[in-house]
């Protein structure tokens, strides 16, 4: 159902048309959302902004040695997992997935790469994105030490922008579906009304 | 001075120009509001940087 959103002062009125598919389009490709609505200046300012913080992530992450991209991945790995008779605790969870699935489509290589055998690389994608191998360490468990052994120095700044990148990403889609947000909360008709009543008996009182 | 910092810059310019442009519509209030919020960001980290630097130099 198309809807139109309350703008702020001095500014035409803005047509949402549907606002879930528009949320939708934001959260796929930051900027689409807003591209259906014809609101084409803001469109292009988020796919920028939004593209530009993920992807210097991304490289700020990447080394030859680990591969590109791996700063973003999918993995919930967490618990004993049995492996020939051994009982192996495994130790690898990744929550800041959590954030940086808010960029959408950018962060859905690492679902594929999930689901691809962790033991090859994947076809087309290679490394990018990959869960890392689980290893051994000292106390017997095992955790991702094949790719933050060797991982670069601004790692986990990659990691941080690529999060905030995908955080972005949910106001751009609150804007699609919702309209800029109003600098100042609209006044209450009641309290409008009861003012007026003030003013009123204020005057009577006056006049006696 | 840590070179490091220099990272926050991006960092900074993209979120005001994202959070000022979920208030605006049109792109010259988004400019003006962006730039206040990235100066807002840039002081409160310079009174941060203060506090630790001075505390640094205490310990």
């Amino acid at each position: 159902m198309p809807e139109t959103s309350p703008p702020p002062a001095q500014s035409p009125p803005i047509r949402l048309k549907d606002p879930a598919i528009a949320g939708f389009l934001a959260w796929l490709v930051p900027g689409l959302g807003h591209l259906y609505q014809g609101r084409n200046a803001k469109a292009g300012l988020f796919f920028v902004c939004i593209l530009g913080t993920f992807l210097y992530g991304l490289s700020l992450g990447s080394k030859e040695e680990i591969g590109w991209g791996r700063v973003v991945y999918f993995s919930f790995r967490q618990g004993v997992k049995q492996t020939n008779g051994q009982r192996l605790y495994e130790n690898d969870l990744r929550l800041h997935y959590l954030f940086q699935v808010g960029a959408g489509l950018l962060a859905m290589p690492a679902l594929i790469q999930a689901a691809w055998d962790p033991t090859g690389e994947h076809p087309l994608l290679g490394r990018f994105m990959a869960p890392p191998k689980l290893e051994m360490n000292d106390q017997g468990q095992l955790v991702a030490k094949e790719l933050y052994k060797q991982a670069p120095r601004l790692f986990d700044l990659g990691t941080t922008y690529t999060m905030i990148a995908g955080l972005l990403n949910i106001l751009a889609i609150y804007d699609a579906c919702c309209g800029p947000v109003p600098l100042e909360l609209p006044k209450r008709k009641e309290d409008d009304d009861e003012k007026e009543k003030k003013k009123d008996t204020a005057a009577a009182e006056d006049g006696q | 001075m840590n070179n490091d910092l220099w990272y926050a810059l991006p960092l900074v310019i993209s979120v005001s120009l994202v959070y000022a442009a979920t208030r605006h519509e049109q792109m010259g209030p988004i400019l003006s509001h962006a730039f206040r919020i990235g100066a807002w960001i840039v002081g409160f980290m310079a009174v941060i940087f203060a506090v630790l630097f001075l505390v640094s130099l205490r310990v």
